[in-house]
Formats: structure tokens, sequence, C-alpha cells
């Protein structure tokens, strides 16, 4: 029990944390958990509170968007894999089955001292322990000639929905012999294969209808991840089709001008008809406006996912600073659990037992061709840290890659349903 | 003899807290490890910008194949070692820096070794910050060594404690369909408790394939596998 004894050093209440009932700040009524953000950190967190504890907690998920798209698996509607439809998921089950309170609004603030959540319709929600699950955001300036009012011209397409659609459509009406452009993002990123995931998409759809188009990679980074499983398959798949220039050669030093749809790559200007901007990132902006942040990042511990900062705030996802977890869907689901448990435990004296994380990366390469990376986690004192793992090799046979894809498609039905019930 | 008299038997020859609960262990203490350090970087460097000196630079060389920093002109015992497979992981290093001639006969490496496993450890956690971030690229090398688990015989005997099996499971519930169904990743809900307990310690062993599922089972303790499957059993 050293994990609930952890979490109660500093309130005094440690002696009582397995029986008395908890005090929380909204005293009438039952305990108030307030979770901001409904993707694969906030959903999971949102859902298991609400299951586990039976109606003992209220639970209320703040998510602006009604219908949400998974940024996992919107690579494979890049590539006609999936369709859009297959990757949206509404709230609906969470309000009705787990009597979860969905608010379809934007938090716009946090006030950490009379513990409440401000919303953007004008409301205000007061909460005993707050669940921060907000993603990444942009960091502005970081292509040169880029803002986010550029990304009708050039998509990020790395949050999903409209503008995965237009980047998709922007790669179908490319011309005969085109070029498409992606500037890759440097570390730390959601989603470290995701890049290349959708490089190999992009090369999928272009080789069926477009075989004399072109693809430059202009990466910041010396490595990446699961790379010589891609280099592998775009040489077989795509034979010369794909270029990646990296900081050897100047793929660091890269503007954009969205307007004449031209990309500086170290002095030398390529004309492109599609690109691909995937800026680096940060925290969702209000982890920053709530003082949460140190460096971009939220840092948290790894026990519990409490913030540094405040130990009534839990942090999930890629927004979080925890150590050696990749930012991914599979992280921050692996992430809400031990969250989930340390807020039952310490609202209602559930049992919290010590922190367990994993992650597995499925990605596409083309049709059947999968390939996976994952890792188990446990808790430090110091940060999440990564105990063992795995990753395809380079050689497979087509039989077990295209039993790692379907491993990927039940993975997916398998995650979403433990997000949104 | 019954299966409840069996397990009931074999709880008998189960010492009193086997398979107690321990959780990993980062490498060691990198501040201590940086000026242990000192030692070695009269021929080494490590961090940004290092070159090779009379040693090859360390960076990256957690999980890297052994010989080959670019430029450096290795003894011909370390290329021997390299063409046979060494790899620089972490029970390597360990083994290399403890005795370097015992690991590598001809080494031109000549440094007595460092007899204390703790200064050993400290030197490699320093080293490992200057590898490979698996937040960036997750099959980068792990920065914490697991911990032991013991398997015996006795482990089917466990009565597995459900509440913790519930919490413990719903890190398969991220692959594996509560519903039961089976499409891409098999279902594991209803099994009989001892054909759960025997598979998930087949994954353990690596006597059962699959990469993701050896390395799942792998860290559960036996507990935790009884656990499980006494959750799972009943799970709907």
């Amino acid at each position: 029990m050293k994990l609930s004894r952890r979490t109660f050093v500093g309130t005094g209440l440690a002696a009582a944390s397995m029986s008395a009932p908890m005090l929380h700040a909204a005293s009438e009524g039952r305990p108030k958990v307030v979770v901001i953000g409904g993707g694969a950190g906030g959903a999971t967190a949102a859902r298991y509170i609400a299951k586990d504890s039976a109606g003992e907690i209220d639970v209320t998920l703040v998510e602006p968007s009604r219908s949400y798209y998974t940024c996992f698996f919107s690579n494979l509607y890049l590539g006609g894999f999936r369709d859009l439809q297959s990757i949206a998921h509404s709230y609906g089950r969470l309000a009705a089955e787990y009597g979860i309170n969905v608010v379809h609004d934007w938090a716009t603030g946090i006030d950490r001292d009379a513990k409440t959540v401000s919303l953007a319709g004008g409301g205000t929600l007061p909460y005993d322990r707050l669940i921060l699950s907000p993603g990444i955001d942009f960091v502005d300036g970081s292509v040169p000639g880029w803002d986010i009012s550029a990304q009708n011209a050039m998509p990020h397409a790395y949050k999903a929905g409209s503008q995965t659609q237009l980047l998709k459509a922007q790669i179908e009406a490319m011309p005969e012999g085109g070029t498409f452009v992606m500037i890759a993002p440097p570390n730390p990123y959601r989603c470290p294969p995701g890049p290349y995931e959708r490089i190999s998409m992009v090369a999928h759809v272009l080789t069926a209808t477009n075989p004399t188009a072109k693809i430059l990679i202009v990466d910041p980074k010396e490595k990446f991840s699961k790379q010589a499983l891609f280099e592998e398959g775009w040489q077989k798949h795509y034979t010369g089709m794909i270029e990646r220039i990296g900081p050897d050669f100047g793929g660091q030093n890269v503007s954009v001008d969205p307007g004449a749809m031209r990309v500086d790559i170290d002095g030398e200007i390529v004309e492109a008809d599609v690109v691909n901007v995937i800026p680096a990132q940060q925290a969702g902006h209000i982890c920053a406006a709530a003082g949460l942040t140190e460096g971009g990042w939220a840092p948290v511990n790894g026990h519990d996912m409490t913030s540094r900062m405040d130990e009534a705030i839990h942090i999930l996802g890629d927004a979080t600073n925890q150590g050696d977890m990749p930012k991914s869907a599979f992280s921050a689901n692996s992430q809400a659990k031990v969250a989930a448990m340390a807020v039952r435990g310490a609202l209602t004296g559930a049992r919290v037992f010590p922190a367990k994380f994993s992650n597995t990366c499925w990605s596409l390469i083309d049709t059947e061709d999968g390939v996976k990376v994952g890792a188990t986690y446990e808790a430090t004192d110091e940060k999440i840290a990564k105990v063992d793992g795995f990753i395809s090799q380079t050689g497979e046979d087509a039989a077990l890659r295209k039993q790692t894809f379907e491993e990927s498609l039940g993975w997916y039905k398998g995650i979403t349903t433990d997000m949104f019930g | 003899m019954t299966a409840r008299a069996l397990a009931a038997f074999l709880i008998a020859l189960t010492p009193a807290g086997a398979g107690a609960e321990e959780e990993a262990r980062a490498i060691g203490d990198a501040g201590r490890g940086a000026v242990l350090f000192e030692q070695c970087s009269g021929c080494h460097e490590v961090g940004p910008g290092a070159e090779n000196g009379i040693g090859p630079h360390l960076n990256g060389i957690f999980d890297r194949k052994a010989g080959a920093v670019t430029g450096f002109f290795y003894s011909k015992a370390l290329e021997r070692a390299a063409a046979d497979g060494l790899i620089w992981d972490l029970e390597h290093l360990d083994a290399y820096l403890e005795n370097p001639k015992a690991l590598v006969t001809g080494t031109r490496m000549s440094f007595r070794g460092i007899a204390s496993s703790r200064d050993r450890s400290d030197v490699l956690a320093y080293l490992r910050r200057y590898s490979d971030d698996p937040q960036n690229i997750p099959e980068a090398a792990p920065t914490a060594r697991a911990r032991e688990v013991d398997l015996s015989a006795e482990v089917l005997a466990l009565v597995g404690d459900a509440e913790y099996g519930a919490y413990l499971s719903s890190e398969c519930t991220t692959c594996h369909q509560q519903d039961g169904s089976d499409a891409g990743i098999p279902s594991i809900t209803r099994w009989p408790v001892e054909d759960f307990v025997i598979a998930m310690h087949a994954y353990k062993r690596k006597l059962r394939p699959h990469p993701v599922m050896q390395m799942m089972a792998g860290r559960l303790s036996d507990e935790e596998i009884a656990a499980l499957a006494a959750y799972f059993a009943e799970a709907r």
C-alpha cells in the first residue's frame, strides 16, 4: 500500500486513507471529478472512474467535439484502408450507460486555488480532482512561414478530422508526376512512427493512382522510430518514390511559403503540390495557462499521474512529460487507468495497486504489411521508466505481417471500446 | 485428487511471502555516475559534441552493435566480438565494465574494471542519458532494470485476488475485447483458471511465441497471473 500512502502524504489523512470517507471541497453530495479532453486519456479515465466507482463519484467530461476522430488509424483513412466514419466516435454511451455528465464546450481556464474550471460557454465546474488530457498544440514559428492560418494551404492533419479530409483531397488532386512534401517534426511529438506511417500510406495511394509522383520528407531528426522497418518497406513496395532529407543535408533548416506553395530546404527551393507541415509540439495550451508546464510539457509523478505542480490535478497522455513512454493513444489509455485508480483511492478509499504501464504502436506499411513496437513501463520516483520491449524484425514473412495488421484492427476495436464504452 | 485439494496441497508447499512485490529499479544514480566517469574521461568522451579520442565516443552506445563507431580503429579482438554479434545492451556493458578482458580477450581498453556493482550501475545510468530516449524512439533500450521474477511449480495453486485482477485486466482490455469477441485478437474471457495460468506462464517463459504477450506476461508475478485468471474466469 505504498502508493496510497504516497497519494496522501501532505494531506494529513494518511491514517484514514483506507477506511474513512474522504473530505472533499464540494462538501455536499458526491465527490466531483472533472475531466478535460475526451481522447484516449480523458475518455478512458472518465469511463473507468464512473464504472468502477459505481455512482459514488460525480464525473464530468469536457470535450468540445461531438464527433471525435481518432488520430490513430487516420493514416489508414489517408491510404484508403478505412473510411472517415469508421474512425468517428460519439460520447453517447459514456453519458447514457456510465452516467457521465458530458459537456461539449471548451475549458478556457483553471482556478487551482478555488478548484474550478471555467468554460467558454460561461459555466464554472468545481472539482475535487481534475484530470487534464488536452493532447498537443503546435509551437508557433517552429516552421518559419507557417502558422495555423496556413493550415488550409498546407495542412498538418495531426489532429484528426477535417484536416485529414483536406490532406486526402489534396493528395488525390495532385497533378501527374507531382511532388508531396512532408515537414516532419522534431522530438518529442505525438505518435513517433506516425509521420512515417503516413508517408507509407501516401506512397500506397500514389503508387496506384499517380506512380510518377515524388515524396520528399524534410526531417530535422537523425533517426526515427521503426526506421529500419519503414526503409525496408519503402524500398520493397515504393521503389524510388520516397526521398528523405535528414539534418546532415539541411533537413532542420526549412521554411515554407504557403501562398506560392514553395518549400525552402537549406536554401534550395522546391515547388510542391502538397505540403504536409507537422510543426513542433507542446502540451495543450490549457496546461501552460494553468501554470502546469515546464519547457512546454506538463511534468507528472508516474506513481499516480499527478502534476508535479499540483497534487489535485492528474495529467495524461501527449501533454505530459513523464519519462520514457512515447506520446501515443495506447500510452494515454494506459496512464488513464493508473490515474483513475489513484483518484478512486483518494476520493472513496478504493484499493490502490502499484502503477503499471504499457504501450504498443502498430504501423501499416502497405496492404497487409503491418509492423509493431512496444514496451512495458513502471513508475520510479524519478519518472516512468522503460523495463522491457520488442519490435518487429526486418525480413519477416508475409503471413506474420498480415497477422500483425489484423492484430491492429483488433486493438482498434479494443481501445475504442475501452474509451467510449 | 480434485483440483481444489491439489491446490491446497500445493499451497502448503509454497514458502510464505514468495513472489513478493518488487518494483522496477532505475539503472543507477546518474549524478554519482557522472563523477565516477572521470576515471574514463581520459580516453572516452560522451555528451553533446563528443568525439573519438584514445577510445571511441560513447554517445548512443546502448543497444548499439559493438565496434560500430565510424572513424574509430578497433582492435581485432573487438571486431571479432562484433562479428559474433556482441551488442552493447545493459547486461554486456555491465560485464565489460566489470572486467573488459573477461568479455573481450585482447581488447585495447586497458582498464582494470570496476568491481563494485553499484558503481557500475551508476556509471551506466550516466551513460544511458546520451543514448536514444524511448519516448522518441520506442525501441530504444530500457532505462530501468526489470524486477526479478522466480518461477516454481507451485504457482498453479495460488488463489488469485480477483479485485487486483480487475485492475490488472485494464491493461489487457486495451487490446482484448471485453465482450469476448475475437476479431484480430483472441478472446480471453471465461477461461478456466488453470488454462489461463498455464498459458500466461508459457508466454512468460517465452515458450509461446507472441512478442507482445511475452512482454506483458514477462513482468507479471505469479500472484498477478493468478489474480488475472481469477478475474477473467468470471468476466463477461
